[in-house]
């Protein structure tokens, strides 16, 4: 049906779309490129002028990058490592025979659904409050002293908050993927004698792995934009214990009112995002063929 | 994987499901619970679990400080606001690529999935300087417009993988019998594809809803949605546990129940198709 009219009309419908997205990205990618360059404090709005890549120098070698570039990473393997781990065992439970299959799947996937102030607020006041968070009175139970998860442990506590968020992702999403797989070739690898865990390990896992790079993929990018969750729980802090990139160019351009050097700041972490980016974009492109 | 086992092996399985499901719900069905204690009993140690002195005084504290009306108001009408607008635009799109694809159209899909993959901390200072300008910061217009823009590859990609779905000949068929272009859309194709379209605005009111980067960062009072009411809860430090339980029970249960129904969408939709 591909007459030159319906071309055309073609062109047409899509313009919009096309062209907000472009506008979208074109416009403040390129302000931010400009003021990367620029001298530019809202402290000191007359000082301002080309500085050419002294803002990316000041970033780089700020106390804090190479910490929040560590933070980063352990923040989003930390989390990955947890969430697909998990999923795959949660999936494999929810997956067997069971009474109340239904319910099990609402409560796993409920967290997804909290807005991430909500589950920050919520996992900073009950659980880890030292002083009548819920860990502090199990701890207090047991006879140990309540410990300051968030003021000792800022990024593992950031972890667990933000695991807990993913982890319906990661469950639903291989639990889909499992009840795709052909059960007659688990029965038939059954009948040959194979263990649970030679059916797990060279069945259900190679049938899973296109699901585990989607979920890996796609975390990864949500992963390193996370903001509120630090935001409402530590600050970053104490000190830059909790800072990750993300947080690092925030801080720059509203605490600090640096600009400038915020924008340098953006300009790396949309290099590392579209690294990701590069290797999501195959992962699904692939899939478009089949 | 339907396969017969033991009646004692299926309790096994689920005493272990629905202790981890629970386990997992735990803090946010202990939200709930928090939600109907009075406050010394919301700190009490050791903690209260049924037994205390149920009340809903704490949702009609909440609700009296009428502000938070507002903000509901405002996440309802940046969640509506930028699905149906998003919708308008995507469905012209999504058809296009869908029933007259061209050599490029695998790309142009591609290009609309990298836009979502830019940090949005990366563009903060350029948007809000560009809200600046245009007079647009803290009011819900701009957002919506916001909201939108970021959804927006995923409601193409979504409506996208539906329509492929349905047969073009019947398309064709219309166009035949001489309906015009936006007749063929509007009256043909949009109605075969209700489920399709229901689908992709369920999971988009949940991802406007629970937006926790623009929404905050680009509002001050007027346009402030739920996520700015809760994410504004000054540190409570034991004293306003059942209220903070109460108000984030209000921001979390609709967005909460319309997910418990949006599970397949969800997947297809995040995983822009990758897994059904």
């Amino acid at each position: 049906m591909s007459t030159q009219a319906s071309r055309s009309a073609a062109r047409l419908m899509l313009s919009p779309a096309v062209l907000l997205l472009l506008v979208w990205m074109i416009v403040p990618l390129a302000l931010t490129l400009w003021f990367s360059v620029q001298r530019y404090n809202l402290l000191t709005p007359d000082r301002s002028g080309f500085v050419w890549f002294a803002n990316y120098a000041a970033f780089v070698t700020s106390p804090a990058f190479w910490l929040a570039i560590l933070n980063t990473l352990l923040l989003v393997g930390g989390v990955l490592l947890i969430t697909v781990t998990g999923g795959i065992l949660i999936a494999l439970l929810i997956d067997q025979p069971l009474w109340g299959q239904g319910v099990v799947r609402i409560l796993v996937i409920s967290p997804f659904f909290i807005m991430p102030p909500v589950a920050a607020l919520i996992w900073k006041n009950m659980f880890f409050n030292p002083s009548n968070g819920l860990f502090a009175e199990a701890l207090r139970g047991i006879g140990l002293a309540p410990f300051d998860f968030l003021g000792q442990a800022p990024l593992a506590s950031i972890i667990v908050i933000v695991a807990w968020q993913w982890l319906p992702f990661a469950t639903l999403i291989l639990l889909t993927a499992l009840q795709s797989l052909d059960s007659e070739r688990l029965e038939a690898a059954e009948m040959d004698g194979a263990n649970p865990w030679n059916r797990f390990r060279f069945i259900m896992l190679p049938h899973l792995a296109r699901a585990i790079t989607v979920v890996v993929l796609i975390q990864t990018i949500f992963l390193l934009g996370i903001l509120v969750e630090i935001l409402v729980t530590t600050n970053g802090g104490p000190g830059s214990e909790s800072t990750t990139l993300t947080f690092l160019v925030y801080k720059e351009a509203i605490l600090d009112s640096d600009v400038g050097t915020a924008a340098a700041g953006g300009v790396v972490a949309v290099i590392l995002a579209n690294i990701v980016a590069i290797f999501l974009m195959r992962a699904i492109g692939k899939n478009l063929d089949a | 994987m339907a396969r017969a086992v033991s009646t004692q092996r299926k309790a096994v399985n689920t005493a272990l499901a629905w202790g981890v499901a629970l386990l997992i719900a735990f803090p946010i069905l202990w939200t709930f619970l928090t939600s109907f204690k009075p406050e010394p009993q919301a700190v009490a140690s050791p903690p209260v679990w049924f037994g205390f002195d149920w009340t809903v005084r704490n949702y009609v504290d909440v609700q009296r400080q009428r502000d938070y009306f507002d903000y509901f108001w405002n996440s309802v009408v940046l969640a509506l606001g930028s699905t149906a607008l998003g919708l308008v635009i995507a469905i012209p799109a999504a058809w296009s690529m869908a029933f007259v694809p061209g050599a490029k159209t695998k790309d142009l899909l591609m290009w609309m999935l990298s836009t979502k993959m830019m940090p949005g901390v990366a563009v903060l200072v350029p948007i809000y300087l560009v809200f600046v300008w245009l007079g647009l910061l803290d009011t819900r217009i701009g957002l919506v417009v916001v909201l939108m823009l970021i959804n927006l590859p995923i409601i193409v990609w979504m409506l996208y993988t539906y329509f492929r779905e349905i047969p073009g000949e019947i398309l064709e068929a219309a166009r035949m019998d001489g309906a015009s272009l936006g007749r063929e859309i509007l009256y043909v194709l949009t109605p075969m594809a209700i489920p399709g379209i229901a689908s992709t605005v369920l999971l988009n009111i949940i991802l406007a809803w629970n937006e926790a980067f623009w929404t905050i960062v680009l509002t001050t009072t007027n346009a402030a949605p739920l996520t700015k009411f809760i994410s504004g809860f000054s540190s409570p430090q034991g004293l306003f546990y059942a209220k903070l339980s109460a108000a984030s029970t209000m921001a979390i249960a609709p967005i909460l129940i319309m997910g418990w129904f949006s599970q397949k969408q969800l997947v297809r939709g995040l995983t822009f198709g990758a897994v059904k």
